[in-house]
């Protein structure tokens, strides 16, 4: 189990004091402080932590989210943002001396421009919410994490997020045209906008992915795409996992950038043909959904080539869709492999180490001997295109000593991701479950640099203390 | 640029250079082949250090769109060892020597990253910064960070690899970084539409940019600029890049979609390659020796309104890139033509940067719009953090940072 900071006393025995304070500044209906409200907000999406938090405020607009920010900085106060709380890292987890302030009501569209392909939302907004927006004149909003009907997208600036079709479009990072953000001191910055060129330092660039380390985004302006003509998927089956890994490194290798391409194992294709009898091969030992984009035309001539491309790798099934609801079939089983592992193991634990795609047959290899050595099971299911994989490790949360196992393989794992030249998170960030092994990829100096960068926007450590840092040098440098 | 420039020939050797001039607290100028060293404010530093020496590709893995270089390798030096494999540089970073002046050399890695250029194809897939996956530098203490890696997707720790991209060696020097690339595209073309106004062109690129045909590229040369990159009269264009088989359809759909606009030409790849070189290098701009260069970024759909505020205020020589939301500018260094410049860009909710002028100009203006009070507390705050003693770049960006 992961080491949490100590309780402020002195901050817990003022909880009265500082929810009537915040009252005033959020205003009484924005503020929850009774133990059975408060329950929901112990967790996110990484439930094996759970803390309840000193009380929660859901500011309607960005001066009542900086009365309280600049109030819990003169008072010492810790806080720890919030958005949908889909976080699969422990972003979102409380403190009991903290105050959690999250953006779930500030959910206005603020501005659409097709002129200028932008949109300009609050930052409760969902991801599948702007796309909603929009979809009506034919456009999207490109980053599409697996969580996108419930994730806000503060929540996607703050870790980053990615999704299936970011080998082709980018993250959030590469989506995203401006922020407002403010500080644990209660400044409001602006930053960016309409327009692409930074004048001072890439804030954007820093803020985006940094896990509530630095401040709380309130407004957001994201760049929408017009959606392509059409875009059909096809599956391929392979008799063996490193085969599947050659295969894709051919595909990148010809010129072809497909807006997504998925891998499953063989356990995570069981698991989701039993679950949404999408028509997986179940021969196969390893399989890869490919999907492009285009006119119809241009669908033929790539998922042509491709096809060539596999039939070199002497695959075991070969599945063209021919229309959108065949495509809408070969994804189903992917789309449904969270909950297919869920049917099948009472809980796992989802990683998201990325490699060089180029080191996936030894990742594959490898992970499938720690797994063995623990006693658990692990089913993999990767962005194979950027090397993002998720393993997916099963284990009863009910059985303390296999969730402790599941703990140390998972560990293992992100270490494996480093040594072969990858990172320990490719989209979910490091929040606490990542926290203590940020040594195994970065040095001290790395290290100590970020912590000061961090203290430049938060100078007493307030905001999300608990995350990203190990502990013990959370505090300092 | 002068005899006591310290370019040290590896890492620990730039380190250590950094570290003595960091316990001495002497000031330095950053720099590789000091081709930009014309732009932003002028350093006054007593020593010097560059990254010239830091060379070679470090790492090239084609099937993993990944590329690594120190800081000093030539551009071109990347960019050939990616055309042999069919792929390139996303950002397709200017030369801007046209305008700059020579320098000492080639434009180098470390150059393009940490002034984050972009060429054309910014408006559709990025600046470098977006293509930035990892850095390596020396920080003001002479210390070695890293930040990011060699991956496509990576959230692990803050992204300073994207807040040192940009930053001018002002927080620390680059000695190499590790980049995404793609396959370069078999063929391109260019739509080009005719006799269009600023206001009607930036609409004609905005209808291009929101089709679904995949347009790269998007700029418009006013009836002045267009005969500098060989065209007649006001140019209007949109670049396709595609597979060959792909490239007839998709600039037939694009014309089609433009029709009400007028009717397109389509110029084909060896034109459309050269044409866009030009535009990417600010050829078409045309600036006299002695004029100022600014270039002013907006939304798109305001720059007509700047185009027009701008020609009222001074004798404006401009075209317009990036879907009309770049707008590159020369006239005359005066602070008239500047403050109409910082007006203009402020009212449309955009900024700006003086890309050129002679030193004494440049040290005398506000060469980007002052930071608000509590932005430019971060940034002091920041630079600290990197640059305890405020010994690299000094004054760089902003005046006594």
């Amino acid at each position: 189990m992961l080491a949490m900071p100590e309780p402020d006393p002195k901050v817990l025995a003022r909880r009265e004091a500082i929810v009537a304070a915040l009252r005033e500044r959020a205003g009484a209906a924005n503020v929850i402080a009774e133990p059975l409200r408060l329950k929901p907000y112990e967790t996110d999406g990484f439930t094996a932590y759970k803390c309840v938090p000193l009380a929660v405020v859901l500011p309607e607009s960005t001066a009542q989210v900086a009365a309280c920010l600049r109030y819990c900085h003169e008072q010492g106060i810790r806080v720890v943002p919030r958005a949908a709380g889909t976080s699969l890292s422990g972003g979102a987890l409380p403190l009991e001396d903290a105050v959690v302030i999250g953006v779930a009501r500030m959910n206005r569209i603020l501005e659409v421009s097709l002129e200028d392909r932008l949109a300009r939302v609050e930052a409760g907004v969902t991801n599948i919410g702007i796309t909603k927006a929009v979809e009506g004149e034919g456009f999207f909003y490109a980053p599409d994490p697996s969580s996108q009907l419930a994730c806000m997208i503060a929540g996607n600036v703050a870790m980053n997020s990615g999704g299936a079709h970011c080998l082709k479009y980018g993250v959030t990072a590469n989506n995203l045209l401006g922020v407002t953000m403010v500080t644990i001191e209660g400044e409001v910055i602006a930053l960016g906008g309409g327009h692409l060129d930074t004048p001072g330092y890439d804030w954007l660039g820093l803020i985006t992915g940094s896990e509530g380390q630095l401040g709380i985004v309130t407004e957001v302006t994201v760049r929408i795409l017009c959606a392509a003509e059409g875009a059909r998927a096809m599956l391929v089956g392979f008799a063996a996992t490193d085969v599947a890994g050659a295969a894709v490194a051919d595909i990148i290798a010809s010129g072809i950038i497909p807006v997504a391409l998925e891998f499953m194992d063989k356990p995570c294709i069981h698991a989701c043909e039993a679950f949404a009898h999408a028509g997986y091969p179940l021969d196969a030992e390893a399989l890869l959904i490919i999907e492009v984009e285009g006119s119809a035309a241009e669908q033929d001539a790539l998922l042509d080539r491709l096809k060539a491309i596999c039939a070199r790798h002497a695959p075991t099934t070969v599945r063209v869709a021919r229309n959108a609801e065949e495509s809408a079939a070969i994804w189903k089983g992917r789309k449904a492999a969270f909950g297919a592992i869920g049917r099948i193991s009472p809980d796992y634990l989802c990683m998201d180490g990325t490699i060089p795609p180029g080191a996936l047959p030894e990742a594959m290899r490898r992970i499938g001997t720690l797994a063995a050595h623990y006693g658990l099971q692990v089913a993999n299911v990767f962005h194979a295109g950027d090397g993002n994989l998720h393993p997916l490790i099963l284990f009863d949360a009910n059985d303390p000593e296999s969730f402790r196992r599941a703990e140390m393989l998972g560990a293992d794992i992100l270490r494996l991701c480093v040594e072969l030249g990858g990172c320990l998170t490719g989209e979910h960030g490091v929040g606490i479950e990542k926290r203590d092994l940020m040594t195994a990829q970065f040095g001290p100096a790395d290290l100590d640099q970020q912590r000061r960068v961090k203290r430049a926007f938060d100078p007493q450590w307030l905001l999300n203390p608990h995350k990203v840092f190990p502990l013990e040098a959370a505090g300092t440098a | 640029m002068s005899a006591e420039t310290i370019a040290p020939s590896d890492e620990a050797g730039l380190a250590a250079a950094i570290a003595s001039a960091h316990a001495a607290g002497t000031p330095l100028a950053v720099w590789g082949n000091a081709t930009k060293a014309a732009f932003g404010r002028p350093v006054q530093a007593a020593g010097a250090v560059s990254a010239r020496n830091l060379t070679g590709i470090t790492l090239y893995s084609p099937a993993e769109l990944v590329i690594a270089a120190r800081a000093g390798t030539p551009l071109a030096e990347i960019e050939a060892a990616l055309a042999a494999h069919g792929q390139h540089l996303i950002a397709e970073p200017p030369d801007l020597s046209a305008l700059m002046g020579p320098g000492e050399g080639p434009p180098t890695l470390g150059g393009a990253v940490a002034c984050n250029l972009s060429g054309p194809r910014r408006i559709a897939l990025g600046a470098m910064r977006d293509h930035v996956l990892g850095v390596r530098a020396v920080n003001g203490a002479g210390e070695v960070i890293t930040s990011g890696g060699r991956v496509l997707k990576n959230v692990t720790g803050l992204d300073l690899a994207k807040l040192l991209t940009g930053s001018r060696g002002t927080l620390a020097v680059l000695t190499e970084a590790t980049l995404k690339v793609l396959p370069a595209p078999e063929r391109t073309a260019t739509v080009m539409l005719r006799g269009l106004d600023a206001a009607r062109g930036v609409a004609a690129l905005s209808a291009g940019l929101g089709s679904p045909y995949g347009v790269t590229a998007a700029a418009h040369l006013p009836e002045a600029a267009a005969p500098r990159a060989g065209l007649g009269a006001a140019a209007t264009l949109l670049r396709v890049e595609e597979f060959a088989d792909f490239v007839p359809y998709r600039t037939a759909r694009l014309a089609e979609a433009l029709a009400s606009f007028g009717a397109a030409e389509v110029l084909d790849h060896d034109a459309s390659l050269a044409l866009w070189r030009s535009v990417r290098d600010a050829r078409p701009l045309g600036a006299a020796p002695e004029d100022a260069v600014w270039r002013v970024s907006v939304r798109p759909s305001a720059a007509p309104q700047v185009v027009g505020a701008l020609r009222r205020s001074f004798d404006a020589k401009l075209f317009l890139d990036w879907g009309g939301g770049l707008i590159w500018l020369a006239g005359p260094a005066t602070e008239d033509a500047h403050r109409a410049v910082a007006a203009a860009a402020r009212s449309a909710g955009g900024t700006y940067w003086l890309m050129r002028a002679d030193a004494g100009f440049r040290a005398a203006v506000a060469h980007l719009p002052d930071e608000p009070p509590a932005l430019a507390v971060l940034t002091r705050r920041v630079k600290a953090a990197f640059d305890p003693k405020g010994i690299l770049n000094p004054g760089r960006i902003f005046a006594g940072i």
